[in-house]
């Protein structure tokens, strides 16, 4: 069925900053079915990001909506759902900003298991301040500040939400379009906090850089590196190497933080109360 | 009834009078000599309904509650010096997103870790230039563990009123020490809430300047959905680079405070009248020129104190006045001359002046005070 | 099955190709750099180009 995106665009902010290729837009579209498909009120509803290029996503959803600092988000979010509980508290941003910058708070999220919705764009890159290498740059891959290639190992970043305590970890890529808004209703819908890593395309600062002449060769690397978490159980070492697991990666019922204060308020007000 | 009173240390009062001020969201981390404040919160607040929340870094804490002002809560966050330091990205966000909270920077020496248990009042610039750009700063400077109570309060009052970050500023001192503390009445002191939007959710704009320079900020999940951003902006609140809209934005955001100067401001003098010479001085400092300015009146000399509870925006008009009425001032300070500077700036060179620092943990004595003011005179 | 409407919203696209080129019967083209409706008829309505434009540019509406 045809889309109607514009319910939740503000009206005038299209077309968006993004360059040609970028699949920030593909990312905000899922997020979209998924909000649509949760049913989602505008007005209870927040979503909000720290800086960078994924983190401008924001400014385009009719939602309430926050562009914080860089790397803040989470901790921002953090406030927000803790001050009204009953609002749908939703962190958008790139792979810098969310585990660099912003990894302190990133990490206490996932162990705090507040409730959360957290879709982080995997784009390998720092892309608004034009290509330097992030935390999830290849190890060798070319970045404006890696000329002789990149040196550092990377993070994963959805083994590091898994580490961190958070009790629903997915992963997709900007390919697989349907199973991005699959994976995000699932997240919303889940109570704790959620982590949706999806690897994003950014030909401009990184593609350019490292020999793809293309988004659609970019995205096509992805198409052929991803392996469902079904069927990687069924899969040697061998075969998985150089694979990257996509789907629900990890789920699991734990107490949601916003709940446990809910409880000790009760228990202060109530002493006597079991 | 007489009212209820406690022995209380100036944390504590802290904690008590943001109660007082309807606060209901506590984001911190803690920090020597500032972590009771925390303590108390985390006890007091469930009681009220309110949340408390213990973030993973003070970057964090100063985020928490700007979030959780942005849901209509009154928000209150701790910390010393270094934390101080870590917050100034977000003091900066919360300026220019004009988000109320209140931070309280119970000052130890520095920079760097300096000495954590010892006082100090070595973060009077901060308070006004920590943050970049340009913006306005609110920043108070209670004298007594009664007076941070009140003060807090105030704190409150004043950053819901401007939308913005206010600073109340203690020294370790007075934050450790014990006064009797006697409790307001509910009424008593005067409790401002921020003004809620006067138009329906299609109208509001959160930085909409056709209604006055502090416009109304609705909270998010309420009827009212909106966006802020860190970027400079329209009075709709969507990033603008317009020159026009960026410069009236910039402007409106330094004259709300400036404008109001005269409301913010608030001051003590203490045998001002006839002074000859005044000395100038905050926080823990003041009481020690207060006891010089008794010593000095008995050995006939003509000295007066002035004391800004406020300290920024500083009174400049009125002690402009007093350079016009004084042979000298005196600024006594826990530092190598901060307030000296914003003295300075007003009185433009019309008496005598000069500073008394003292920078190794131990508070100024009315001697050291005294002996400026007869080196002066 | 009919020929669905597709319509391309040219102030929004940026020519980056993605549809085209994932366009399982190569019902689209570049024409510049703007993508193009080349073989409506061809189309399967399998939606991928609508779902995957970056740019909210695609819409296709089943016959």
């Amino acid at each position: 069925m045809t889309f109607d995106y514009e319910k939740y665009i503000r009206p005038g902010k299209l077309p968006h900053i993004w360059c040609p290729g970028c699949g920030h837009g593909i990312v905000m579209k899922g997020l979209i079915r998924a909000i649509d498909k949760c049913g989602l009120q505008k007005n209870r509803t927040a979503i909000v990001s720290g800086i960078g290029c994924a983190s401008r996503l924001p400014g385009y959803v009719d939602f309430n909506t926050v562009h914080t600092a860089h790397g803040r988000a989470a901790a921002f979010a953090t406030g927000m759902k803790m001050a009204d509980p009953d609002m749908t508290v939703i962190c958008t941003g790139g792979d810098g900003d969310g585990v660099a910058i912003g990894g302190n708070h990133f990490i206490h999220a996932c162990r705090r298991n507040i409730d959360l919705t957290y879709v982080i764009m995997n784009n390998h890159i720092y892309g608004m301040t034009g290509g330097q290498f992030s935390p999830c740059t290849p190890t060798d891959a070319f970045a404006s500040t890696t000329p002789y290639g990149n040196p550092d190992p990377i993070f994963d970043i959805s083994k590091l939400a898994i580490g961190a305590g958070a009790t629903f970890v997915a992963r997709t890529t900007a390919y697989h379009a349907t199973q991005i808004d699959k994976l995000i209703t699932e997240g919303i819908k889940h109570k704790g906090m959620a982590v949706i890593e999806v690897l994003d395309c950014c030909p401009t600062s990184y593609g350019r850089r490292n020999k793809f002449r293309s988004v659609v060769e970019m995205m096509k690397q992805h198409k052929d590196i991803a392996v469902p978490v079904t069927a990687a159980a069924k899969m040697s070492e061998e075969q998985l190497a150089g694979k990257i697991l996509t789907g629900v990666l990890h789920k699991e019922n734990k107490p949601e933080y916003c709940e446990q204060y809910a409880k000790l308020i009760n228990k202060v007000q109530n002493p006597t109360s079991k | 009834m007489a009212k209820k009173s406690a022995l209380l240390q100036g944390n504590e009062a802290c904690a008590h009078g943001a109660i007082y001020a309807g606060c209901t969201f506590f984001g911190g981390y803690p920090i020597t000599p500032s972590s009771e404040i925390a303590e108390v919160m985390s006890k007091l607040l469930p009681k009220v309904g309110g949340k408390f929340i213990q973030m993973e870094d003070e970057i964090g804490a100063m985020a928490a509650i700007i979030g959780a002002s942005l849901c209509g809560h009154k928000v209150l966050d701790a910390t010393s010096g270094p934390g101080m330091s870590l917050k100034q990205e977000l003091m900066g966000y919360a300026c220019i997103a004009e988000v109320p909270c209140v931070i309280v920077n119970v000052m130890r020496g520095g920079p760097s870790t300096g000495m954590p248990t010892g006082p100090s009042q070595s973060d009077v610039m901060q308070a006004k230039w920590g943050t970049h750009g340009d913006h306005a700063a609110i920043a108070v400077a209670p004298a007594s563990c009664q007076e941070i109570f009140s003060e807090t309060v105030r704190a409150f009052n004043l950053a819901e009123t401007y939308r913005m970050p206010v600073q109340i500023l203690v020294d370790e001192i007075i934050a450790h020490m014990r006064e009797k503390i006697v409790f307001p009445e509910p009424g008593e002191l005067e409790v401002v809430s921020r003004r809620k939007p006067e138009v329906g959710p299609d109208q509001y704009k959160p930085f909409d300047p056709s209604f006055g320079d502090v416009p109304p900020l609705a909270a998010m999940g309420s009827d009212y959905r909106f966006h802020v951003t860190g970027l400079n902006k329209a009075p709709d609140g969507f990033p603008t680079t317009k020159a026009e809209l960026v410069d009236a934005e910039e402007r409106r955001q330094i004259r709300k405070v400036n404008d109001h100067a005269a409301a913010i401001e608030k001051n003590e003098e203490y045998l001002m009248d006839d002074a000859e010479v005044a000395i100038v001085a905050f926080g823990i400092s003041s009481r020690s020129a207060r006891m010089a300015v008794d010593i000095l009146r008995g050995e006939g000399v003509k000295a007066g104190l002035f004391r800004p509870i406020t300290i920024w925006p500083f009174p400049e008009k009125r002690v402009a006045e007093i350079g016009r009425q004084v042979k000298a001032i005196v600024v006594p300070e826990m530092n190598l001359g901060q307030l000296i500077h914003a003295v300075e700036r007003s009185t433009k060179g019309s008496c005598i002046l000069d500073g008394v620092g003292r920078v190794d943990g131990e508070p100024l004595t009315p001697d050291q005070i005294m002996d400026k003011v007869k080196e002066v005179l | 099955m009919g020929t669905p409407r597709i319509e391309i919203i040219e102030k929004y696209c940026k020519g980056c190709n993605i549809c085209v080129e994932f366009c399982p019967k190569h019902v689209l083209k570049m024409d510049g750099f703007v993508a193009k409706v080349d073989k409506p008829e061809a189309c399967i309505q399998c939606m991928q180009c609508e779902l995957r434009c970056p740019d909210f540019a695609i819409k296709v509406y089943p016959a």
